[in-house]
Formats: structure tokens, sequence, C-alpha cells
């Protein structure tokens, strides 16, 4: 394993994920002002219904589907006797299906961004970069589904099993960047965008998704809060 | 009984002459600012028109406020689970256009143009992309006395139930001015629709606020807002809305809007109510009742429970003093002239209104009109301004309490008629529209004369009762936005800047030494 594979796939991630944690606390702590989604939806609203949700839809369901197919035990799917090549299927075709989801609506809001006169005017750069960014992980992801249905094609799991086990062997602290050293080129350009967008994350408008405001689910309707120093 | 104090303000309908110096001052202290151009915490409507923003009154299009499902209150535009659902486009939000492009004019090119025939002209810019704009369809006050036709402005949804063929007619037109405000509602449509709990009501004074830090943007409040007043910067990405002018009110000065009206329209003052009884009577069954039902909410400043359950929540004396001296709870309530904007939104609103008689004396001089026994003023139901009209705005259609009201309005006129013109005190109306002619004289007092002391009781803040420290409040800055107050050393940020560049930057004229 050489030298960059170690540095992209061994230390990246640590130095990505460092910023993300430590960026989005100071961000929180020192900049509340500047926390927010940053709609932009008062200066063009048509068609948003549409971009906005399929984008959003999509791209949380990419997301969580990450998250628990690469993090979830391997004696989980075991118990419910799903094959790491019926995994694999899964995570393809629902992958592929939220991807293209996300793919439609995010061109939408990304043609909207760079053509509408208001919304390039009152938009800042950073909002176009991190959707571009976003858009070219997504596309990178979308390009690694066409080569593991190569590999399901020769009943390969492996993989897929292999960068399951890097990320577990990441958020473990002990990290084995040779899981993944050997894998096809795009699967790389894929993690490493993906690592970036966490590492961009806490100095663009993402951090909104920190505050997804879950507990409005539970919350009375009214607040009222009191100034008055002696408690009653 | 849960004693709670509101910050209130009444507006004499009957003198306001829609000059805009309270929209002029708001914005000139809150709103002159990048990303709120377009955005008037107080601006003055002409009625009949659809208003700013455009139809805000027309609730099936926007959904704002409340609504009786299965007889319990909930949000027009949906419940919780409604607005997760909806969070990444709501379907209810007014866009820039529903209220206006904001504009300026390239009035630099006046000076930089070079020598031609024809005098060069300062094209309109749009402040949002500083490109010239063709044309302006629309602005904050389009409708001004009337502008523009009769079948646009005769959408306004007050003309509900009015047969307004007629009031298009050029001999039938009648015309009021609406000023409008945040109305610090006591059951806030705004806070309850707020994902992230930014929008709350302060205990103290019931004045309604969109915390800056915590506000997300998810734009729920400025769609549940029935009277539109809550806004979007769309440079920050944060609600605004009237602040009620909470750091002049907290030191005991009226609003800015209230100090600068040339009309002395504006009346501020303090109304005790029972914080208990907020879902009770906002779920009143008919709209039609929901006026009355507010009217119940409020608690008489002068009862000696009231007041020592007003002390027991920790109201100051001071501020039940103010209470008993409110001048909103003698037009309110002592008098029932002042009424609440459009109750029916079930918002318990807490600016009122008193309705605008409307001048009609050429009528009278043609003997067009019946008079009362004085033979000079009319009767309350033959003015200009269709009653239904002032009762759709008013009490959600119900007519009775608003000719009451006038009847008491031209009472007080008629007897005042009768002391400075003939002399001698006819209290006939009086008695015929049930009052005393001390309330009379006292009516004349607040309406009429309108003293400073008597349109503005506003008690204190007590802001030394809420500091832990005031000692190390001392020497700090105050009103801030954001961390701006220390913002480091460093000019440059990894975070997003407030940007404050406007389009006028652009072409700059040339200094007044320099020939071109």
């Amino acid at each position: 394993m050489d030298y960059f594979n170690f540095l992209a796939f061994g230390v990246y991630p640590y130095l990505a994920g460092s910023v993300f944690l430590i960026g989005s606390w100071i961000r929180f702590d020192r900049e509340q002002y500047g926390w927010t989604s940053s709609s932009s939806q008062l200066l063009s609203s048509s068609g948003l219904r549409l971009s906005s949700n399929l984008f959003h839809i999509g791209i949380i369901g990419i997301f969580f589907g990450h998250l628990f197919g690469l993090l979830s035990p391997y004696a989980l799917w075991q118990t419910i006797s799903l094959s790491s090549l019926g995994k694999q299927n899964i995570a393809m075709y629902g992958g592929g299906f939220l991807g293209i989801l996300c793919l439609i609506g995010g061109g939408m809001l990304w043609w909207r961004r760079v053509t509408n006169p208001r919304i390039r005017a009152a938009g800042r750069g950073s909002d176009l970069f991190i959707l571009s960014w976003l858009l070219i992980t997504l596309m990178l992801g979308l390009g690694t589904t066409f080569a593991t249905a190569q590999h399901a094609a020769h009943g390969s799991a492996d993989t897929m099993m292999a960068m399951a086990q890097w990320a577990k062997s990441i958020v473990l602290f002990g990290p084995k960047p040779e899981l993944v050293a050997e894998t096809e080129l795009i699967f790389r350009l894929h993690l490493i965008f993906g690592m970036t967008v966490f590492l961009l994350f806490p100095f663009t408008r993402l951090v909104h998704i920190w505050s997804a405001p879950i507990g409005y689910l539970g919350r009375a309707y009214q607040i009222v809060r009191t100034n008055r120093a002696t408690a009653h | 009984m849960k004693v709670r104090a509101q910050f209130a303000f009444v507006f004499n309908l009957d003198k306001c002459i829609g000059c805009h110096t309270c929209s002029v001052t708001c914005k000139n202290t809150w709103t002159n600012r990048k990303g709120v151009e377009y955005v008037w915490f107080n601006n003055v409507e002409s009625k009949p028109g659809i208003g700013y923003p455009k139809q805000w009154e027309n609730q099936e299009k926007w959904k704002g406020g409340w609504t009786l499902t299965n007889g319990k209150l909930e949000l027009k535009s949906g419940g919780r689970i409604s607005k997760m659902l909806n969070i990444f486009a709501n379907p209810d939000m007014p866009e820039i256009d529903d209220y206006y492009e904001p504009f300026t004019y390239n009035y630099a090119h006046l000076q930089n143009a070079p020598l031609s025939e024809a005098a060069p002209t300062a094209r309109p810019l749009s402040m949002i992309s500083g490109d010239p704009m063709e044309k302006i369809t629309w602005g904050p006050n389009w409708e001004d006395d009337l502008a523009g036709e009769y079948s646009k402005r005769g959408q306004d949804k007050n003309m509900d139930n009015i047969q307004k063929e007629m009031y298009g007619q050029f001999e039938n037109t009648f015309n009021l001015y609406l000023p409008r405000i945040c109305n610090h509602c006591l059951n806030p449509a705004c806070v309850a629709a707020c994902p992230s709990g930014s929008l709350y009501k302060r205990e103290e004074d019931g004045i309604v606020l969109a915390d800056q830090d915590k506000c997300r943007g998810w734009r729920f409040c400025m769609s549940a807002c029935p009277y539109k007043k809550v806004f979007y910067n769309w440079e920050s990405g944060k609600a605004e809305k009237c602040i009620g002018c909470y750091p002049r009110v907290e030191s005991g000065m009226p609003t800015v809007c209230s100090e600068s009206c040339v009309g002395r329209i504006r009346y501020n003052g303090i109304m005790l109510y029972d914080a208990d009884r907020i879902e009770e009577l906002a779920s009143t069954k008919n709209d039609e009742d929901l006026y009355e039902a507010q009217c119940n909410i409020f608690l008489d400043p002068n009862d000696p429970e009231v007041i020592a359950a007003a002390r027991a929540e920790g109201i100051n004396d001071d501020w039940i003093q103010a209470a008993q001296k409110s001048p909103i709870y003698k037009m309110a309530i002592d008098w029932k002239i002042a009424f609440p904007l459009h109750p029916e939104f079930r918002t318990l609103p807490m600016v009122w209104y008193v309705p605008p008689l409307s001048p009609v004396q050429s009528q009278i001089d043609q003997g067009n009109l019946p008079v009362g026994p004085d033979g000079a003023i009319p009767e309350a139901g033959t003015l200009r301004t269709p009653m239904k009209y002032l009762a759709n705005l008013f009490t959600a259609g119900k007519e009775e309490p608003v000719l009451s009201a006038m009847n008491r309005l031209i009472a007080m006129r008629s007897y005042q008629r009768s002391v400075h013109v003939e002399g001698v005190a006819d209290t006939r109306p009086l008695e015929a529209a049930g009052m005393t002619e001390e309330q009379a004289k006292e009516m004349y007092r607040y309406l009429a004369i309108a003293n400073y002391e008597d349109r503005f009781v506003i008690p204190t803040g007590h802001a030394e009762e809420r500091m832990d420290d005031a000692y190390g409040f001392q020497g700090q800055n105050g009103f801030t936005f954001g961390n701006n107050s220390s913002s480091g050393i460093n000019k440059v940020s990894l975070f997003p800047r407030r940007r404050k560049e406007t389009p006028e930057s652009a072409e700059l004229a040339p200094p007044a030494d320099k020939k071109s």
C-alpha cells in the first residue's frame, strides 16, 4: 500500500471528521447568527416543491443508507438471513433509486442557482460550491453502482464487504486503509469526495442539518420566555 | 387565574390621514438593511384594497392563523407533522413579488451621463439582483388613495357579502387607511409554527420576538402569521418581525411609529389578561363571537382580586397602576369603541382599532342623508363606508358592536357640538347611546385632544430586577446583530459574514469638486 492510500484512507477520515465536529462546535458556539438553512424560497418559489423535496428526500435516504449499510454489524443481516449479495442488491437498487431522485432534484436546484438572476445575486459562492460538490460526489456514487453491478454479475460482494469493514475500522479507531486501497478508482474517488463533504460542512449552509427540528414534534405550541430574575 | 401584562396598542382610524410617517420612521429605524429592503414592519394600506402582501387577509389562499378542527384549535396550515413534511418547500409561503421587488434608481447616471439632446433618466434597479428593471409593477403602497382599477382593489377579502359592484361607482366609493404592525398576539400562530422554537412571547410585556440566534430559516412563521407580519431576511436567512420597539418601550418611551404619528392616532398601554383562558377563548365556536370572547380575557385592573393575583405573578405595582390608567382599557373595554383586527384568525391580536367615521359633509348639505337630532351629524348606519365592511375587518362580520361604537363616537361629537356651537349642553344623544357626560368629556379628551401623557402610559421595563450583575452590564455595547461585537482581529473568516453592500454602489457619482 502506497503512501497516498495511507494518507487518504487512514489519516484523512480523521482529519475530515475532526474538522466536521470541532468546526461545527465552534461555529455553533460563536456564529449562531449565521447558522441557518439559508432558504431562498422567498426569492423564487416556482418548482421548489419538486426539486427541493426530491433533493432532500434523496440525500437523507442516501445518508441513512450509508450509515446503516456501512456500520451495521454483519451478524444482524445473518439473523434475517440476508446474504451479502442480497444486501449488495439492496444497496445498489435502493441507493441507485434514491441517488437518481437526489440527482434530479439537485440538478434542478443547481440549474436554478446558476440561471435565476435573483438567486444568483443573493446566494453566496459557498452555496453553489457545496451544491456542486455534493452533486459530483453523488455522481461518483452513482458511478460506483455500475462497478458494483459488474461485481454482482460475477457473484461477488467483496468490495462492498471491504468498504463496510473499512468504515467500521475507521469509527473504531483501528484504521485499515489497505481494505480499500485496491478497489477501483471510482470507489476511492467517491470516498475522498464524500469525506471532503464532512471537511467542508462547518463552513457552509450544511450546518442546518444539525438543527433538524425533531423536537418540534413534542413541543407545546406556545413559548413564553421570562426575563424576570425572581422565580415564582 | 394567571395574570399577565401585555403591551398593547389602539389606532384611531378616524384620525389617520395616511401620511406614512409611521412607516417611514419605522423603516429608517429597523429595516433599512440589506435583505429586508422589502420589509415594512409598519405599513399603511388604503382600503378597500388587497394590501401588503397581496391578498394577505385571504386565508383560503395563505392558510394563516388558526382554525377549529373537530372543535380543537389547530394551525390552519396544519399541525406539527404536516410542518415537518413540508419543511423542504413551504407550500403556503408568499414570494417576494407578493410583497414587491424592492427597487432604487440609478441616480448616479444623472450626473455621469455625457452631454446629450434629451435629459438623462435614472432607471429603476432591483435591490436584490442590482439589474435594471423594465417596469415597476407593484410597490409597498401601490393602491395608495384608491389607485388602480376597482376590479383589482375589489378583490379585497373584506368585500365578502357586500354588493361590491355598487361601491365601484364613483359616487359610492369609500376609502379608509389601515396602518398595520405586528399584533403581538396573545395566541400567536407564528410562535406555534416555528419548528426551532425561535419565536417567543415575552412574559413581562407580551412582545413577540424572533430570536435571531435560534432561527434556522424554516419559514413557517411567515406563512402561519395571518397578518403576514413576519418576514424573511434573504441576506441573513432569518425571520425578522416588528420588535414592538422594545428597547424604547423598556425605557418608558412609545414605539417609534406611535411617537412619530402626526395625527396622534396611536395609543400605547398595558392590559392585564388571564393567560389560563387563552386556549379556551381562542377556541370559541363561532367566528362572530370571537370579538366578545377576546374582551372576556382581559382583567379589570381595579379589581382587588386581580391586583393580588398580579402581584403574586411578580408584576410590579407601577405596571398595575399603568394598567389602571391604560388608554387601551378605556377604549376597548370601558367605552367599547376599539376592535381587534380580524378576530376570526383566532390569534387574539393586541393592536385594536377605533373604526373611522367617513366624511360625508357634502352629502348632508345636499340633504341626501338622514341626520340625528342636532340636524348636523349623520346617523351611524348611513355613513359612506358600509358597516358590513368594517364588521368584516373588526368583528368577523357582526355589525352590532361596530354600529354601537359608531353611535358612541357620533354621540360624543354631537354633545361637543352642542357645547361649542350652540353653547348649551345637549345630553340627548348621549342618553340615546347610553353614555354619561363625564364619559363623553373623557372620550373627547382622549380622542380629539389626545395628549401625549394620555396616549402613552408605559411603565419602564425594570431591567435592574432582571440583571444578575448590573455592574457587569456597564460598558457593554447593547443591541447588536449576531456576533459582530467580537468579530476577531482578522477580517477573514472561514464562516459566512454578514454582507452589507447595496446595489447603488455599482455606479458612483463623481465627487462634487471634480468636473467630468
